[in-house]
């Protein structure tokens, strides 16, 4: 056996090490969010929320992009949030002892964490190529993909939480299946659920890959889900290459705004999950 | 089967079913089978675009390294290099120090702050891509330009063997600066599902160890890694199907040129960049097909470590729970 000297000494070398690299690693993200508040709060002005992305060298702002992000997010939240939470009643409930409920189970977690730019291929293929061009409804479909999963998986686990115990209290009542999982079962899973919701919004309001060759972009204001509609993170990536200054300017006030609305839903929902666990 | 509950076991109820539960059970059905039909719907649909390519080219498609738009001539060897090179080095750099990370949160750091601690890792975890993207361009690939390539070129550059790894020009964006980000983009994820899987080993088999005079190091080497080995390595396949498939942090800085160099300075490209490039740009039905044909590279070679990292985890899981 080695000495105590050399094992105390192995001990803290790696400590350190393991100290350093947390310290390093909190300092590059430090770093890069500081950096991002900086850029991004000297660029944000009035104009930012209240006029439309500019040609180059001229004022303007993001609001057809912030618009295009809020309506593009809300279709596929509306699309994506009833079929993920249908589908893990269905692997928690009436098919919970199913060989189905397996293998969605699995689809389901290769779903999750599949690369979102083939999302965008896909629904190119199906919506962009039949209709015969770009669409922000496209873009939506493609965002709603990747909500689907996140909220199964949280619909899933947050049912089985609830104890069986409640569920035979309901049945005893008489009450069919589908009024005790709908009063009784996600009553008790509600918190959970809408974490999973607030999660999926927070992933897809910064998802850029997805729409690139499905809602595409739109220097104009525009409400027309069948035409392409501007987005936060393709107009940030269109004029983050770009060499105009006022357009680089607004991609980081954009990057601010994206990682400002990510981070404050996912802080909601962590309290929405904390607040249920004390009562 | 649960021991506590015969709740929905299998067993034929004599109950009569309501109707409106045989309804409302098809419908929950129904959107259990569009999450099935979503994945092969991908998966066919790629197939069906990549099919023009594949029958041009056949699966020589996969080795040749040409990428030719004037030409029309499309092979997926460039961009499935820069793919791999680009994860290899982010997986490198990220799992020593994720797992640094994770150790430091379980075991060094004050009790006060690992609640906070965890939590600004997990809030990190959540960052679009899009954001590593944009600092790398302006911030990161400058500085690679002006201190960190010019530094490795003068020294690594002139070791035998290696040094063809360091060699050329410092362009700033290439393949070494695109790994950096994609490194410092999964690492919070990393470190936070390490974390989380530090968390199940038993305290009783720490303390246990502790109770043996094992130093830190050693309980954390000895005892808490190979007890969630399993578990681990699938946490670190699925960040590394992350890397992989990852398109905006690394489109901004890669180069986006489709050619193989020996050097990791060089500009290059990977599968997603090209496609995220290129897209809406390709002009002939076969170089969308090639590109799509890459997408569905992408696309099985992310689902077998995705699987395999599944399998892992799950496995972990039932010994858990046994």
């Amino acid at each position: 056996m080695a000495s105590m000297t050399r094992r105390k000494t192995v001990n803290a070398v790696m400590m350190t090490l393991s100290t350093g690299a947390a310290a390093l690693g909190l300092f590059v993200l430090a770093v890069i969010l500081l950096y991002l508040l900086y850029k991004g709060a000297s660029a944000l002005n009035l104009a930012v929320f209240t006029q439309d992305t500019p040609s180059p060298m001229e004022p303007g702002g993001l609001r057809n992009a912030i618009l295009g992000s809020v309506i593009m997010s809300a279709i596929a939240v509306a699309i994506g949030t009833p079929i993920g939470i249908l589908a893990g009643t269905y692997m928690a409930e009436y098919g919970r002892y199913a060989k189905l409920s397996k293998v969605i189970r699995f689809v389901n977690d290769i779903l999750l964490s599949a690369p979102s730019i083939i999302v965008g291929l896909f629904v190119y293929q199906v919506l962009v190529v039949s209709l015969g061009h770009f669409s922000a409804l496209a873009g939506s479909v493609a965002l709603a993909i990747l909500v689907i999963p996140i909220v199964v998986r949280t619909t899933e686990d947050m049912l089985r939480l609830v104890p069986d115990q409640l569920r035979e209290a309901g049945l005893a009542m008489g009450w069919p299946r589908w009024v005790v999982i709908r009063t009784v079962a996600y009553k008790a899973a509600m918190a959970g659920i809408v974490t999973g919701v607030l999660l999926a919004i927070a992933r897809i309001s910064g998802e850029t890959a997805p729409l690139l060759f499905t809602a595409l972009s739109n220097n104009f204001f525009s409400l027309d889900l069948t035409q392409p509609m501007a987005s936060l993170p393709i107009t940030i990536f269109q004029f983050a290459l770009s060499p105009y200054d006022n357009w680089q300017a607004l991609a980081w006030a954009g990057a601010l705004l994206i990682t400002v609305a990510v981070l404050a839903l996912s802080i909601v929902a962590r309290l929405v999950t904390s607040k249920k666990e004390k009562h | 089967m649960t021991a506590t509950s015969d709740y929905d076991s299998g067993v034929k109820s004599t109950r009569p079913v309501a109707q409106s539960d045989r309804i409302f059970g098809s419908l929950t059905l129904a959107a259990a089978v569009v999450v099935l039909l979503v994945l092969l719907g991908v998966f066919a649909s790629l197939v069906l675009g990549a099919w023009p390519a594949f029958k041009e080219y056949g699966l020589s498609f996969l080795w040749t390294a040409k990428w030719n738009p004037v030409t029309d001539k499309f092979g997926a060897l460039a961009p499935l290099y820069g793919t791999v090179v680009t994860s290899i080095i982010a997986m490198v750099i990220a799992v020593p120090v994720g797992l640094g990370i994770a150790i430091f949160l379980t075991e060094t750091c004050p009790r006060v702050l690992r609640r906070p601690l965890g939590i600004a890792i997990e809030l990190l975890a959540g960052i679009p891509s899009i954001i590593y993207g944009i600092w790398g361009l302006f911030v990161f690939a400058p500085f690679m330009q002006s201190y960190i390539q010019p530094f490795l070129i003068d020294t690594l550059g002139h070791v035998p063997v290696i040094g063809t790894l360091f060699a050329g020009p410092p362009y700033g964006i290439g393949m070494l600066t695109a790994g950096l980000i994609l490194a410092m983009m999964i690492l919070p994820f990393i470190a936070s599902l390490a974390r989380d899987i530090f968390q199940t080993v038993p305290p009783m088999l720490r303390e246990s160890a502790y109770g043996m005079g094992m130093t830190r190091w050693e309980v954390n080497r000895h005892i808490v890694i190979p007890h969630v080995r399993t578990a681990l390595v699938g946490g670190i396949m699925l960040s590394l199907g992350r890397a992989l498939g990852e398109t905006m942090a690394v489109t901004f800085v890669i180069g986006n040129a489709h050619r193989i160099s020996g050097s990791i300075l060089a500009p290059g490209t990977t599968i997603s960049a090209a496609i995220a490039n290129e897209f809406t740009e390709a002009t002939t039905p076969i170089y969308t097909s090639s590109l799509i044909a890459l997408g569905l590279v992408l696309f099985i070679l992310t689902f077998i470590v995705l699987a395999a990292a599944q399998w892992m985890l799950k496995r972990m899981k039932q010994k858990s729970g046994a």
